[in-house]
């Protein structure tokens, strides 16, 4: 597939997966190679100590403002708190928000409404993506088991706040979730028993309860082969010992990634393991190519 | 071989009477906590290990066949000590507290089925961290155990447990909830003046049904904070005792142990000193290093080229970790090695114990 037509097939992608996986890297990489297929991105995290920014090659973490990292690429950072400020802000509110937030009141409201930070923040991507801020938007949704209740908000918020402004929020923010020209979930999972089981759950979860659209799962760092090399049985030299210990792991990563074809069908694209434990802005041009053409042969 | 640092984990599992494991999300934190129980089972402890990790994974390796639940289980063929596990229900735990504080089963009642005592119970940020505090307590005053592991949430709220019961405490503690609750004290039905300015607010962002369910959740906790707070503080001094030793785990890649530092910033904060450091998943060192293996590699044999790519990554981790080590000494460091298979039995959580104490 060409990567240009991959990356225009909607204009937000939410990158999800558990705690671990690669997650982030895997949104700096996407970002990296849309942006190598011509088209302008921005790139959306929502976790305020997210490493996107260093993955990104800025020297410092993403803020609330908007940064450009390359001609093509612009990041920022989406709090709650942020979007609740700008929201009322421009509904002739402003200053409230410190306000609500002295009074610890913000934590109640959270209570008496749970999901409504996530809605905030879904309904500052919605009105970005209606912005038109770039050809394609990025996010980088929340880590571990928040991605489902994250997603689900919309519907939940719902059901409880039946009238006024964030149920019209909630409402449009679930339009935008549902709408497969709009939105698509890139789920990244690991070739291992626990992200795979999860990732097959999770995927489960959000096309029956939620209707996103799913994308492509990326399945990370999978260990490349060696050609020719032969595990001696019995041997004790370093040599056959690492030969052993790399093909099993092979093998594992075979048969998980055998059970997620299984367990969901949904294209793969396979993302290398990186032979360095240090993840840079570097690794994720590295990565960038690699995604590229696994995109064209799809 | 059993290092120093291996030695020193098998005193903390030896000698405290609480060990919570934090660290961030998949670096294997609930296997670890698992395999540190199992270990102490071992040594002749009577542990309990308390996760909050839904994943069935753990109760199949523990062959726990009918699941984990709220109450803990004992795990059959160990020995000398006793092995225990259960996964935490913050809803029930909840409302087991609720239910230990209230004045009367009409009390109880109304507050069970307040709408937003439904949310706060599942959705309030801190409420599972309160109630694994709240678990761990219960548990460390119980007599069949006399170690409790606890697996905690992923890095950001890990400190959530030690914070949570104080949080919770001042929630109920809110101007707000004085405002609200005062005048139903002395016998009014009305909400007093400013409250009723800040209700308003709040009704315009979020409707006023939602603002009606806490005026009635605060009225029908009335009376029992008081009883909430004494509880909190005997948490909190546990859970800050010398008694309890925390154990940072990570996994060592460059993300994963940012996080492992932020949280041992977090507990230097609170005057809190982790008792060890384990780096799970690390690459196995083979024993030759990655230059010696490249020369060999230069003609591109397949066996010295995988012997030196594995080297290269277990001494780029090993670098990596270096500054961890160093912020969180005099703390003991233990490396499980990425294994091969993941853990579906007890034999394979046995393999993790014994590269947490040796054998």
């Amino acid at each position: 597939m060409d990567p240009k037509a991959f990356f225009t097939t909607s204009q937000v992608l939410i990158v999800a997966g558990k705690g671990g996986v690669g997650k982030t890297t895997v949104t700096a990489v996407l970002a990296k190679a849309a942006a190598a297929s011509g088209l302008t991105v921005r790139v959306v995290a929502i976790d305020e100590e997210s490493p996107l920014g260093g993955l990104l090659g800025l020297p410092k973490p993403l803020g609330p403002k908007v940064v450009k990292v390359t001609p093509q690429i612009t990041a920022q950072l989406v709090t709650p708190m942020q979007a609740l400020d700008d929201y009322l802000r421009d509904h002739g509110m402003r200053g409230v928000t410190s306000q609500l937030s002295r009074l610890g009141i913000l934590d109640v409201v959270a209570s008496a409404a749970p999901g409504i930070d996530d809605i905030l923040v879904l309904a500052k991507i919605k009105q970005l993506d209606k912005q038109q801020v770039a050809d394609l938007m990025i996010v980088d949704a929340p880590a571990a088991g928040h991605a489902i209740p994250f997603l689900r908000a919309p519907r939940a918020l719902r059901e409880i706040i039946s009238v006024g402004p964030i149920n019209t929020q909630a409402v449009e923010a679930g339009e935008m979730l549902a709408d497969s020209t709009r939105c698509q979930v890139i789920l990244v999972a690991l070739a291992e028993e626990t992200p795979v089981n999860e990732a097959i759950e999770t995927a489960f979860a959000l096309e029956e309860d939620i209707g996103v659209k799913l994308g492509p799962i990326v399945v990370n760092a999978l260990y490349p082969a060696v050609t020719d090399l032969v595990a001696p049985p019995r041997a004790r030299t370093a040599v056959a010992t690492a030969a052993r210990f790399r093909l099993a792991r092979l093998q594992a990563q075979a048969e998980h990634r055998d059970r997620l074809a299984v367990g969901l069908p949904l294209p793969q694209l396979v993302l290398p393991f990186v032979f360095d434990a240090s993840l840079t802005s570097e690794t994720t041009d590295t990565l960038a190519k690699v995604l590229l053409e696994a995109i064209r042969a799809l | 071989m059993v290092s120093e640092a291996v030695a020193n984990l098998a005193d903390v599992i030896d000698g405290r009477s609480i060990i919570v494991c934090a660290g961030p999300g998949g670096v294997g934190k609930t296997t670890t906590a698992a395999a540190m129980a199992l270990a102490a089972a071992s040594r002749g402890r009577r542990a309990v290990v308390i996760t909050i990790d839904p994943a069935r994974r753990l109760a199949d390796a523990l062959g726990l066949t009918a699941g984990l639940t709220n109450q803990p289980q004992q795990v059959k063929g160990i020995g000398p000590g006793e092995l225990w596990a259960l996964m935490l229900d913050p809803k029930q735990t909840f409302d087991d507290v609720v239910g230990r504080y209230a004045n009367d089963p009409e009390q109880l009642d109304r507050i069970l089925n307040n709408s937003f005592y439904k949310n706060v119970s599942g959705a309030l940020s801190g409420t599972q961290e309160y109630m694994a505090a709240e678990k761990l307590y219960e548990l460390h005053h119980d007599d069949r155990f006399d170690l409790v592991i606890i697996d905690t949430p992923p890095t950001r709220h890990a400190l959530d447990v030690i914070d949570a019961p104080r949080r919770l405490t001042r929630f109920l503690d809110h101007r707000l909830y004085r405002a609200i609750v005062t005048p139903a004290r002395m016998g009014l039905r009305v909400v007093n003046f400013a409250a009723q300015a800040v209700l308003k607010t709040i009704a315009k962002i979020v409707g006023g049904a939602a603002i009606a369910d806490v005026v009635s959740f605060f009225q029908a906790f009335d009376g029992m904070e008081a009883g909430f707070g004494e509880r909190a503080t005997l948490v909190l001094a546990l859970l800050t005792s010398p008694e309890t030793a925390y154990v940072i785990v990570t996994a060592p890649r460059q993300d994963r142990l940012d996080e492992a530092a932020w949280l041992s910033a977090q507990l230097a904060e609170r005057k809190i000193k982790p008792a060890a450091l384990v780096v799970n998943r690390a690459h196995p060192d083979f024993g030759i290093s990655a230059i010696e293996a490249r020369a060999e590699a230069s003609d591109g044999d397949p066996a010295w080229t995988n012997l030196a790519q594995l080297a290269e990554v277990a001494e780029s981790e090993e670098r990596l970790i270096t500054p961890l080590i160093a912020a969180v000494a005099p703390a003991p460091v233990v490396r499980v090695p990425l294994l091969v298979r993941d853990v579906h039995d007890l034999s394979g959580l046995g393999d993790v114990a014994a590269h947490l104490v040796g054998r």
